[in-house]
């Protein structure tokens, strides 16, 4: 059993899909990452996550194009953003809640709208591979790293993209300073309600292009509860990842190991049922978090509402 | 002139009755506009609903049926909400509930005279529903770990476990391939009251009741009430925060486990596939619309229900997606949350700017 998966090919084989399934934990907990930074636990990721992949899906089935399923989820995404921002920095809502509320609004919708709209399992021309010239002719590491389709190298490039927006741009420090001290940001000139709004709504952008990922750029089609909580799980590698892209890389890179070997261990048909490799990364998120706990700064003010009366 | 939110003296009780209403009316709507969308007359659809939740005594009891469970879950969620602990995972522990129930039925009755089976395979289902709500209590009195992810990851854990079960090492061996367990023996089944309307319902109503007089009447209410309030005050007053939060979390898993063995032992008598038919999520709406109250919870949860059975009948009936129902309640979370503002605050349109004098 333990000499399958130690044979070249294989471990050349769960290293690349390693890779390529760390797309939708980056894009969507870099998105959550920029909400937690302001202030705004947005637990509703997978919902967007949901909503994004069947609305990517069906644009790309009906058009024949995957460029407009990912604007297409990009605009779900940016809509259900508006709805969280609204609910919990306008609206000033307990947001675990809010974020619930949120899951279960896309879940219930995407599944009623699949049934409606398309209601079967059928596959899509998602997006093809781009071997990178040279780099990809690497043995091990080519494959493993540079064999990819183009959200795979996206994803990646968002995490020092995100850096240098979160720590060396003004817009930045003002997105730091309002999820710490809203008060004083308040007090600066800045208006902390619109840079809430900002970051949920590029985090739930973001969340729309994880889950058009797995419909686009993976799976190439739909089924119900095709994000299988990889939404949440990128809401606990935020924390993981200690509200830093690098932290979350390596966080993100962990569990899609660990998502790529389960799968692995289906593909060999080595004897572990299959229920407990895909429990996997949900019994790793509950150790990690505990790991962490107590031990980790937080944005000061995750969680609490702004406002600016002072009541 | 702007428009500003004004703390209010006291809670609004208007805004308290209103908003969940508001809020329901708010989902139909948005609901209609799908069902325009997709060519469907609204009207006839929730017509359809209707007749199908509350128009024959046969379909209220299914009704019932299916607001016993969610009543189980909702009393369960409305416990840990009261101290502000966000447990999500009312589904895994009422799976748990339903696999521990199983466990009993299934493998105790040769050894154990018929008579226990049914009080000892409730007891189980408590057991399992406090330890695996339980165990994220601790991880946030003990060590602060985030309760709704870890309470969401194990729904996840307890849902593949049962899947296991039931596809594997408990799968009858003359199902002819069906994925189930064997049926139970009739000595574990829970009786019937009418239809498919099972023991479980009264037993939900019996906690609804003595839920209502301990919240409002006891010294646990109490303590559990200023947890969730002003823990800080709840400091002061010498009220053990910990225990509390992992008292009341064990008791809100039991409950939603209670469901889960309603589900089994009352309905299916098997453990087999529709275990978690995402009661445990409906069961957050529910609390949250009924402020929490167990006697509100009773009536919002036969609400509820009547959404789920009335998306299965027009599924039958009409060809819709039964989803629908599932739809609706996550529509009304939405404008409930976004309501509760106006309990404590209300909108003031302010003519002149000048706010000091305005304060003074």
């Amino acid at each position: 059993m333990i000499h399958q998966l130690l044979s070249l090919s294989t471990i050349v084989g769960i290293l690349a899909t390693a890779v390529r399934l760390t797309t939708p934990f980056l894009l969507a907990a870099l998105g959550e990452m920029f909400a937690q930074r302001s202030g705004i636990y947005n637990l509703g990721v997978e919902g967007v996550m949901m909503m994004g992949a069947f609305g990517g899906f069906w644009v790309a089935l009906v058009t024949g194009s995957a460029w407009l399923g990912i604007l297409a989820a990009m605009g779900i995404g940016a809509l259900m953003g508006l709805l969280m921002a609204f609910i919990s920095v306008t609206m000033q809502a307990e947001q675990g809640i809010s974020g619930i509320g949120l899951y279960m609004f896309g879940w219930g919708l995407a599944g009623f709208l699949f049934r409606l709209t398309v209601g079967y399992i059928t596959s899509i021309d998602g997006f093809k591979p781009i071997a990178i010239p040279l780099l990809s002719d690497i043995p091990v590491l080519g494959t493993v790293l540079f064999d990819h389709n183009w959200m795979v190298y996206f994803a990646l490039l968002m995490v020092p993209i995100t850096w240098v927006i979160l720590f060396k741009t003004t817009w930045g420090l003002k997105v730091r300073a309002v999820g710490v001290t809203p008060e004083a940001a308040d007090t600066l000139g800045v208006s902390v309600a619109r840079v809430r709004y900002t970051c949920v709504i590029i985090g739930s952008v973001m969340a729309g292009l994880a889950g058009a990922f797995l419909t686009l750029g993976h799976t190439n089609m739909y089924a119900d509860n095709i994000t299988a909580g990889r939404g949440f799980i990128a809401v606990a590698l935020v924390y993981f990842g200690r509200w830093n892209p690098w932290g979350i890389l390596g966080g993100a890179f962990l569990f899609s190991f660990v998502d790529a070997l389960q799968l692995w261990i289906q593909v060999l048909g080595l004897n572990i049922p299959y229920e407990f490799a895909v429990m996997t990364p949900y019994v790793l998120t509950i150790l990690a978090l505990a790991l962490v706990a107590g031990r980790i700064w937080e944005p000061a003010a995750l969680g609490r509402p702004f406002d600016r009366e002072g009541g | 002139m702007r428009i500003v939110f004004e703390k209010r003296e006291s809670i609004s009780h208007w805004a308290v009755v209103l908003v969940p209403i508001i809020s329901f009316l708010v989902s139909l709507l948005f609901g209609a506009i799908l069902l325009l969308a997709s060519g469907v007359d609204p009207l006839v659809t929730y017509q359809a609903m209707a007749v199908g939740t509350f128009g024959s005594w046969h379909s209220f009891t299914e009704t019932l049926v299916k607001a016993t469970p969610l009543l189980f879950t909702s009393l369960g969620v409305a416990i840990a909400f009261r101290m502000k602990f966000w447990n999500i995972g009312a589904e895994g522990q009422l799976v748990w509930g339903g696999v521990a129930a199983a466990w009993v039925a299934l493998f105790w009755s040769k050894s154990l005279p018929g008579w226990t089976l049914l009080p000892l395979a409730l007891l189980m289902a408590c057991v399992a529903g406090a330890i695996w709500a339980g165990v994220p209590a601790a991880l946030k009195a003990y060590l602060n770990v985030d309760e709704t992810l870890t309470t969401l990851m194990l729904n996840y854990v307890a849902i593949l476990y049962a899947k296991n079960l039931y596809y594997g090492p408990w799968r009858d061996p003359e199902g002819m391939g069906f994925p189930g367990s064997a049926q139970f023996p009739a000595a574990a089944w829970l009786p019937r009251i009418t239809g498919r309307v099972h023991l479980g319902l009264i037993i939900a109503l019996i906690f609804a009741f003595l839920l209502w007089f301990a919240f409002n009447r006891t010294r646990w209410g109490f303590e559990t009430r200023i947890i969730g309030e002003n823990q800080t005050a709840a400091r002061y007053l010498g009220i053990n925060i910990k225990r509390n939060i992992v008292i009341a979390l064990l008791i809100s898993g039991a409950l939603s486990g209670l469901a889960g063995a309603g589900e089994t032992l009352g309905i299916a008598h098997r453990l087999q596939q529709g275990l978690s038919m995402g009661y445990g999520y409906t069961a957050i709406i529910i609390s949250w619309m009924s402020q929490l109250n167990p006697l509100a919870i009773i009536f919002v949860a036969v609400l509820m229900a009547s959404l789920l059975v009335g998306g299965d009948q027009i599924q039958i009936m009409m060809g819709l997606p039964a989803s629908v129902g599932v739809v609706l309640q996550g529509m009304i979370l939405i404008p409930m949350l976004a309501g509760g503002l106006f309990t404590e605050y209300r909108l003031r349109i302010v003519r002149t700017p000048k706010i000091e004098e305005a304060k003074a």
